[in-house]
């Protein structure tokens, strides 16, 4: 399976199932058009037909086309066969039982309230709470018995907003420390907040202790005041950017994401990302909203031509600032063509309910964060383990063939079937697709592959001239 | 003259041999948390590569 398309300037081929890359002149991207449906003669005549007024182009031109594309059709770089099939569910299988991946709960409460926020203000449809140190402690120990022989363990502080129970954090980070060595772990600590409650004493166990920080910002001052409010209504904008700018300095390096939103409010998000970049911020990522169906803040049908064309600016605007010497990181547009991840992760997906799971304050385990408040999908607990396994074979048994949507998807080994979440509330199923978010994942992947051309391109360019 | 320039990928067939060692991060760990995919997690088996 092949998939064509013209962005930046270059006439741009992707081959689905051996991972190719290819950048070809007009003629080889016609050809290939035609190469799979139409015998040797009929392209070339074709192709002779349509470039008949072209002196650079000649027949023996055409037909050298035709031999390059044959050549890298045998090499398996072009028009790779799908043979991956019987390898679905086999990562899974690999590591049935193994967790490796937990979103901790540690607050179901929030200090803003976001009309927006998938999570109800972090109460998640249920009760306001936070998570104690016996109940995260054994989360920890769920996670280091459950692990097998993986070494790197994430633990994501998550809420709600996490820094409401800021000392549970620090005490569970504590003893993580305190027992890795001893089970030969790495363990690996995001905090996602939304900046409130940002003081140096975060800021240093932050750096210290933090693989990753999230930070909640989404833009302009106007846009992220819109929804992101705390109980008096007042926006938060003013509140946070000074903070986030003190802590991302102190960092030194260290990842982090200044993370935002996009809604109908904003589907225009390039200036929001602008602003992130004119507030010093250069590790990025914006992500279009999640919401029930009707919500005021939902995507429409007109918003998307609009998020599209921004996806394509982002683009530009990122070989815009590398070539100034300025660069910025996009999330999404991060991808490496040479080491990204294994066929097995391709088709396997993002793990949840099986290597990843959320646990709430109570210590209930749901299979992502996106899931809790939804009883049906209450897993167990960290005490007892796994106990809805019927629930939990859904989850193991997705996979990028298990979805029918996904066959015929070009994009399908970038995506790996995508949010299971999103497919719920989508379709009702966790094997559905939620078309949109596709969509939005397959502009943002010609996007990302454009801009690791063009990359490419200038560095072999500057190297001609050097 | 050369129409098809081919940029150097990772090989998604030979990394069947000896991938899936699962070591890689959680894909909606790091930043989304919404609208996850797979292409820009790094791979953490140096040995496959």
């Amino acid at each position: 399976m092949i998939h064509q398309y013209q962005l930046g300037g270059y006439n741009i081929v992707l081959d689905t199932c051996s991972g190719g890359v290819h950048v070809v002149d007009e003629v080889a991207y016609d050809a290939i058009a035609l190469f799979e449906s139409h015998s040797r003669e009929d392209v070339l005549s074709s192709l002779q037909e349509k470039y008949a007024g072209r002196e650079d182009v000649t027949p023996e031109d055409i037909a050298e086309c035709y031999d390059q594309i044959l050549s890298l059709k045998e090499a398996g770089k072009l028009f790779a066969p799908d043979t991956f099939e019987g390898m679905a569910g086999k990562l899974k299988e690999k590591s049935a039982g193994v967790v490796k991946a937990l979103c901790l709960h540690v607050a179901h409460t929030c200090n803003l309230n976001c009309s927006y926020c998938f999570a109800s203000q972090g109460k998640y449809h249920g009760d306001r709470a936070v998570m104690s140190f016996e109940v995260g402690k054994q989360a920890l120990d769920f996670l280091i018995a459950n692990s097998g022989t993986r070494r790197n363990l994430e633990v994501d502080f998550f809420g709600g907003e996490p820094l409401m129970n800021f000392d549970v954090v620090k005490q569970l980070v504590a003893y993580a420390r305190s027992v890795e060595k001893q089970y030969n772990k790495n363990f690996r600590f995001t905090l996602t907040t939304n900046g409130m409650l940002v003081d140096e004493d975060v800021i240093d166990f932050a750096n210290r202790e933090c693989h990753n920080v999230v930070l909640s910002l989404d833009g302009r001052r106007e846009i992220h005041d819109r929804f992101r409010v705390d109980y008096a209504g007042k926006g938060s904008w003013d509140r946070i950017v000074p903070k986030f700018q003190k802590l991302v300095e102190a960092r030194g390096g260290k990842g982090y994401y200044m993370r935002g939103t996009f809604t109908h409010a904003n589907p225009d998000f390039l200036k929001d990302i602008e602003t992130m970049l004119d507030l010093g911020f250069t590790e990025l990522s914006m992500e279009p909203v999640v919401c029930a169906p009707g919500d005021p803040s939902e995507l429409t049908a007109e918003d998307l031509p609009i998020v599209m064309e921004q996806y394509e600016k982002l683009a530009e605007l990122m070989l815009e600032r590398d070539r100034a010497g300025k660069p910025f990181t996009f999330y999404h547009y991060m991808i490496d063509l040479t080491g990204g991840p294994c066929i097995y992760k391709r088709i396997s997906g993002c793990g949840s309910g099986t290597e990843y799971m959320a646990v709430t304050p109570w210590g209930d385990l749901y299979p992502c964060h996106q899931f809790v408040g939804e009883e049906a999908y209450r897993l167990g607990d960290v005490w007892t383990g796994v106990t809805n396994t019927e629930k939990q074979c859904e989850f193991a048994s997705c996979n990028v063939y298990a979805r029918p949507d996904c066959r015929d998807c070009w994009a399908k080994l970038y995506c790996s079937g995508g949010c299971a979440a999103n497919a719920y509330h989508a379709t009702g199923s966790v094997a559905g697709v939620y078309k949109t978010g596709c969509e939005l994942f397959r502009k943002r992947m010609e996007c990302a592959i454009m801009v690791e051309i063009a990359r490419r391109m200038d560095r072999k360019k500057a190297e001609a001239q050097a | 003259m050369k129409h098809i320039e081919t940029i150097e990928t990772r090989n998604l067939c030979e990394s069947a041999k000896n991938g899936g060692c699962g070591e890689c991060q959680t894909s909606c760990q790091s930043a989304c948390k919404t609208s996850c995919g797979i292409a820009n997690q790094q791979c953490e088996n140096t040995e496959s590569k």
